[in-house]
């Protein structure tokens, strides 16, 4: 196309040339510069003209861009118009079915403790997370009620900006303590802690490992770090080494690039999802073998498991510095609202200034702290005594508890003795996640009634890493009773053989 | 119903005249020896005066020297000639990868823990109008801190968000929240889903619904997860997420989690916007080309750095031209706008039922914790089925729903008082009276007119901690801000008013503020300030009588 356009006149150009050539052709060689000189002054003022026009147009074809085969397709403002006018979003939200299983909650009225009444019915409470029963304790209640009468309830601040009360001080300093570690910081929000921990330390290219059967809070955490996510199968150390291994391979590749990416483990101590303790010896070992950071998420093992209460790091006899950052929240055990991570200064730190659920959040209103403080101490008094493991040895073997459910037929009961929170799963699924939470809602609602107060375990289908298959969540705390407990097997007992036939 | 329909009208007017919103406003006034209340409109005035250039010039100098000051320490420390503070990693592993960069922390070692002691500083009291402070001292430049175990007394607080002054430790709102807390205790332990729902939840979701004006609301045990739990639940890949610059961490945080593209226009800037609304329904999705599934712009009712109100009637007219839907956080707004304290949505005199999402705080204007989401009964209905806070974190505590529940009470004067009716026409006249004055003085005032929170330029960074401390020194708490939170060369101090301050406390402020101004050469301020008017504009001034 190009030469199309630009050869006609290189051709007419050079048809000038030859003419006005041939006309001197007879004028010896070195006079020939003077004669070009001297033809073009006598030559016509056309040629002149035609000829300077021609190298013009020869610059300018030269300089100028070429053509483009298509014509450019810029959309008119009509065409625009039509568009914004044609576009039809979404809705907002989808419509939820008025049958929606989740839709309408069991109410509570009355405090949520170990007798609960739940949509109108006094039960035993076998549902909430209140593990060693501090939620009903008076001393907790009063030394809430005194801070609420020195602080008022909220804070009207984040912790940099006049929202550090000293409570809070001295809740970091208590845990810290507790924890035999250098150093604690305390988030407003039991699911905010490690959901900021984690994005705080992990950026985008550095990788994770963690166990498919991670908590959401910490499969939330993992999102907003944008870091590379490597899921191990459950508790299954082989799989981790494979995956430690792999990266060391690839390590070997690129080694500039491996010494800046950082590496973490990233396990729970007592899984919520499967209820079973992680191997964190193992783990240990292989954090030093494979230099890897471990990060621990203690939420369901905190004041549970170990001699004192302190968690998986106790129970092991793990030594707790070998742990990066241990993270748990003071709404299961400690009976209060708020979360906390503890490790060394070196570590902890840096969430001050990085944990967003830290810097950028109202802080933890005071007489939640206090309440938190009160709840250790009771934690602490007896020493040598993990009041969890201490009472329910004392009422009864926790095997007992633990067997009574398992006998129930239909259901097969997950969980490892020590945990405070079973799972009850069907033996023989439907085939179908909805009619399977049906037939276990319908054993839910066949032990309210009988003063037993159950609940499924809650799960969002679809943003789920590895979603666990249904379950009904029991909770085993310091309060009942061994007559409670032996009521509440019974019970789950009837309704699976009415239920599940 | 006048009222309503005039501002109305005016305020779709904006589509035709960009720039002139409307807002409405009460004002008290004896007539015959009465209170009255008199509605009036005011044009919507925001100022963001420019920077001079030379202070520009000398702010990045200061930063210049601190830098090159920074390195030269830590090649002192590197050598050991300097003593270095700094936690280190354990020995066992030190052949780790770094747990940082090292670069990473050059800011926080060389600048901010020069200057770290305006920060995080302890109170001891009730964060009300006044309040204690824990004294404490450092020995090694801020490294660490000592308690000397003394506390200074009555310092004004111009520092927290306690808008309405319900930061209380006695009064209606107390006592509630402590024959609660006798009674229920402190914890929930289980989640929403299970078994935390209490009726108190429900019923505290009813008035929050009915102080918004909208169909159903829910209600989350924190602020800053209200955003980043809900926003994955309304929007995800193939949405398009349009979001204010300045917007939160949590509003940008909860965009990211929800797996929708992000793009951000200008601040509070309609041209940006519109451009933004445009060329996405046009061009579609990137590389598909596919049209978005849904558009959804996020902005805040007022900004809490800059002190700027949201133009709201022009993002609804945007919003409904365009279809897209619009989330609306009123973290600092409720409560603290409006006639009734209904926000900003009030504030401008529009209809609640064109914000799709209304999310705000309770941790502010309320003096409690947590956070909400209102809007239409749909989407309330689909946010209890999937909302990860509802199915995933423990519910609210009770005392504080109880507190939450008091305080909205007296602000829609359910509580046969006028106290929360005359606390919000208290913050408005303090924010006006105290936004004059230092305008005045001359310093550099940004944002707009009515917001409570008023954000005062420092630029340099040296000034920033001297003047935290040179107002603690005269028993002021004040916040100071610098880089990262705002622009570099734009740090500033905050000041957050609030019902309780009374004239006396404020005058004090006021003339302590000018006088460390004076000290520190503050008053930058090139504009002229008219001699102030003691009525607002009054062209469309009329009547009206209540009570």
């Amino acid at each position: 196309m190009y030469f199309h356009y630009c050869g006609i006149p290189i051709l007419i150009f050079f048809c000038e040339r030859v003419k006005i050539y041939r006309r001197n052709n007879a004028i010896s060689h070195n006079k020939l510069l003077f004669q070009c000189f001297y033809n073009r002054c006598s030559a016509p003022a056309y040629h002149l003209i035609l000829e300077g026009i021609l190298i013009l147009w020869i610059i300018r074809l030269l300089f100028s861009k070429t053509y483009k085969l298509q014509e450019r397709s810029d959309l008119t403002e009509k065409e625009k118009e039509e568009l914004i006018e044609e576009w039809q979003p979404e809705p907002l939200v989808p419509l939820v079915s008025k049958d929606h299983p989740s839709l309408s909650y069991d109410v509570v009225t009355g405090p949520p403790s170990h007798r609960i009444i739940v949509n109108g019915k006094e039960c035993i409470n076998f549902a909430s997370f209140n593990f060693l029963g501090l939620l009903d304790s008076e001393r907790v209640k009063l030394k809430a009620l005194s801070s609420l009468k020195k602080y008022g309830v909220g804070t009207c601040g984040p912790r940099g900006f006049y929202g550090t009360f000293d409570v809070h001080l001295e809740l970091e300093e208590r845990l810290a303590k507790f924890m035999r570690t250098e150093e604690a910081i305390i988030y407003s929000y039991g699911f905010a802690t490690i959901a900021s921990a984690i994005p705080a330390y992990s950026k985008r290219g550095d990788i994770v490992f963690v166990d498919e059967a991670a908590c959401f809070s910490i499969q939330k955490g993992l999102q907003a770090s944008r870091s590379f996510v490597k899921y191990f199968k459950h508790n299954d150390m082989e799989d981790l080494e494979r995956l430690l291994k792999e990266q060391e391979i690839e390590d070997q590749k690129n080694p500039r690039k491996a010494r800046v990416i950082r590496r973490f483990i990233v396990v729970e101590g007592l899984y919520i999802n499967a209820a079973d303790i992680c191997p964190l010896p193992e783990l240990v070992k292989l954090k030093y073998k494979y230099k890897v950071r471990i990060f621990l998420e203690e939420s369901m093992s905190f004041g549970v498991l170990g001699e004192h209460g302190r968690g998986v790091t106790e129970h092991f006899g793990v030594n707790i510095d070998d742990i990066d950052l241990i993270s748990a929240n003071m709404e299961n055990a400690l009976a209060s609202i708020g979360g906390f991570c503890c490790g060394r200064s070196f570590v902890i730190d840096h969430q001050r200034l990085s944990g967003q659920g830290y810097c950028f959040s109202a802080s933890l209103p005071p007489m939640l702290a206090s309440a938190a403080i009160e709840a250790l101490n009771i934690m602490e008094e007896d020493p040598g005594n993990n009041i969890y493991i201490h009472k329910n040895k004392c009422i009864l073997p926790s095997s007992l508890i633990y067997g009574g459910f398992c006998r129930t037929p239909g259901l097969k009961t997950v969980g490892e003795p020590l945990t405070p929170a079973l799972h009850l799963q069907l033996e023989n699924s439907t085939g179908s996640r909805t009619n399977d939470l049906k037939l276990l809602r319908a054993i839910v609602d066949y032990s309210l009634d009988r003063q037993i107060a159950l609940t499924l375990a809650r799960y969002l289908d679809k943003e789920e890493r590895f979603l666990p298959p249904p379950s009904i969540r029991v909770v085993v705390t310091v309060e009942q009773t061994q007559e409670e407990m032996e009521k509440a097997a019974q019970c789950i007992r009837e309704a699976a053989v009415k239920i599940l036939k | 119903k006048t009222r309503l329909d005039k501002l109305c009208l005016l305020n779709q007017k904006v589509n035709v005249q960009p720039h002139a919103a409307y807002a409405l406003m009460q004002v008290k006034c004896n007539e015959n020896g009465k209170a009255r209340y008199r509605s009036t409109y005011r044009p919507f005035i925001e100022s963001f005066e420019e920077t001079p250039m030379l202070v520009a010039v000398l702010t990045y100098m200061g930063y210049g020297i601190l830098t090159i000051f920074g390195y030269l320490r830590d090649f002192m420390r590197e050598w050991k000639i300097e003593k270095c503070h700094i936690a280190r990693e354990r020995e066992e592993q030190k052949d780790f990868v770094p747990l940082y960069q090292d670069f990473e922390n050059f800011y926080t070692r060389n600048l901010y823990m020069r200057i770290r002691d305006s920060w995080n500083r302890p109170i001891y009291s009730v964060p009300g109008a006044t309040f204690d402070l824990v004294e404490r001292s450092s020995n090694d430049y801020n490294w660490t801190f000592e308690y000397t175990g003394r506390v200074v007394k009555d310092v004004i607080n111009l520092g927290s968000y306690n808008y309405l002054g319900f930061a209380e430790n006695t009064g209606a709102c107390a006592t509630a929240a402590g024959e609660v807390t006798v009674k229920f205790g402190v914890g929930m332990a289980s989640t929403r889903q299970e078994m935390g729902n209490l009726k108190r939840h429900e019923e505290l979701e009813k008035l929050v619904a009915s102080f918004l004006g909208v169909e159903s609301a829910m209600a989350f045990g924190m602020g800053f997860a209200t955003n980043s739990m809900n926003i994955p639940a309304l929007a995800g890949k193939g949405c398009l997420i349009l979001s204010d610059e300045l917007n939160h961490a949590s509003l940008v945080l909860g965009a990211r989690l929800s797996g929708s593209t992000i793009r951000v226009f200008k601040h509070n800037n309609m041209q940006s916007l519109e451009k933004l609304l445009r060329d996405a329904i046009v061009h579609g999705q990137p590389r598909t080309h596919r049209p978005w599934k849904k558009i959804l712009i996020l902005v805040e009712g007022i900004y809490s750095m800059e002190g700027s109100i949201i133009r709201l009637p022009e993002v609804i007219a945007l919003k409904k031209k365009y279809k897209a839907y619009l989330y609306l956080d009123e973290a600092h707004s409720i409560g603290a706008l409006g006639p009734y304290g209904r926000g900003v949505v009030e504030y401008f005199g529009l209809d609640a039922k064109d914000v799709d999402v209304m999310m705000g705080t309770f941790t502010k204007s309320f003096g409690a914790a947590g956070g909400y989401i209102a809007g239409r009964k749909d989407l309330i209905d689909y946010l209890r089925t999937h909302s990860h806070s509802a199915i995933y974190a423990t519910s609210m505590p009770l005392p504080v729903v109880e507190q939450i529940i008091t305080s909205m009470k007296c602000i829609m004067g359910k509580d046969g008082t006028t106290i929360g009716r005359s606390r919000i026409q208290r913050l408005a006249e303090n924010t006006v009276y105290f936004r004059r004055r230092l305008r005045e003085m001359g310093f550099i005032i940004y944002g707009n007119n009515d917001s409570p929170v008023v954000p005062m330029m420092l630029y340099m960074p040296a000034k920033i901690g001297a003047f935290g401390r040179e107002m603690l020194k005269r028993n002021i708490g004040v916040v100071v801000v610098g880089f990262p939170a705002t622009p570099i060369i734009e740090s500033r101090a905050r000041f957050c008013i609030s019902a309780a301050h009374t004239k006396e406390m404020l005058d004090r402020a006021l003339d302590v503020i000018s006088e460390v101004g004076d000290l520190l050469q503050l008053k930058y301020s090139r504009h002229k300030v008219l001699p102030s008017l003691d009525r607002p504009f009054d062209e469309t001034t009329y009547e009206e009588n209540e009570e």
